[in-house]
């Protein structure tokens, strides 16, 4: 009985020894964002997962929608 | 590709705080929260200057240097994230920001801080790209819909401007040349170099913006 009572404190005192890891993991998920969303309310004309594409996307529509020169002369 | 970058065009922002109701819009920010803010210098005396700022995603920034629990990181595009699952809301990078982006809500009883919260250049965080616990946390993921940030694709005047460092940057030097201006603009030598800074304006035709 004794023992099995020390057992029992034993597991109660090394509860805490069980916790989950709290390793920083700032970063670590993030996914580079020429991977796409999946979903439909994405800008055509590019390709999800192609990295040149999606940068070639994104200065073209620097270059269309902010560069009013461009779009004037 | 360079990296992201933001600027605002002081001589053609006319204060009308577009930026703002996009991004408070798109990411649903709540109140008392501001990802991104108008400033005026001078304001109401003629020749008044108004700029609009918000986390300038800084190559060396000064927020990611002070984090006691390093929460801070720089996605591939130059973008300065943070993971608010790790964020303490201490608010050391409040007082490191020089340009004021991180804000914390205070909708606890006792006006305690919440996590930190700031501009994410639409670029989400360490989520699911498009999941809904991304877009509760820190807004909707634009660059991963191929799109730019917000605040800047509204911009009526296109005084801000976003995306691509280089593209930014010729948009910008276009518009200062056309001005009749080149060298003498604070700061040029060291943004474009030594190769334009010496070019006259004249060498450049065209009308002023």
């Amino acid at each position: 009985m004794k023992t099995i009572f020390m057992a029992l404190a034993v597991v109660a005192m090394l509860t805490a020894c069980g916790e989950k890891p709290q390793a920083n993991s700032a970063g670590k998920h993030d996914v580079a964002p020429y991977g796409g969303t999946g979903k439909a309310f994405v800008d055509s004309g590019w390709k999800e997962s192609d990295k040149l594409s999606w940068q070639s996307h994104l200065k073209a529509r620097t270059q269309y929608g902010q560069n009013d020169h461009g779009r004037t002369n | 590709m360079a990296r992201m970058k933001f600027i605002c065009d002081a001589e053609r922002c006319i204060e009308c705080n577009g930026c703002v109701t996009a991004c408070k819009n798109e990411h649903e920010v709540p109140w008392g929260v501001n990802r991104r803010r108008v400033v005026t210098l001078n304001d109401g005396v003629p020749g008044e200057k108004s700029i609009s700022v918000a986390c300038m995603h800084c190559s060396d920034a000064p927020c990611m240097a002070v984090c006691p629990v390093n929460c801070f990181y720089r996605t591939d595009e130059g973008v300065v994230l943070h993971d608010k699952d790790v964020c303490i809301g201490c608010g050391y990078c409040s007082y490191a920001c020089p340009f004021g982006a991180p804000q914390f809500p205070s909708k606890g009883t006792f006006g305690v801080r919440g996590k930190m919260d700031k501009c994410t250049f639409c670029a989400g965080g360490p989520e699911v790209n498009g999941s809904q616990s991304e877009f509760e946390k820190y807004g909707r993921n634009r660059l991963a819909e191929g799109k730019l940030p917000a605040c800047a694709e509204m911009c009526s005047t296109k005084a801000l401007i976003a995306g691509d460092g280089d593209v930014v940057a010729d948009i910008l030097r276009n518009r200062v040349l056309r001005r009749g201006k080149g060298a003498e603009v604070w700061g040029w030598g060291t943004a474009y170099g030594s190769k334009q800074a010496g070019q006259p304006p004249a060498a450049v035709e065209g009308a002023k913006s």
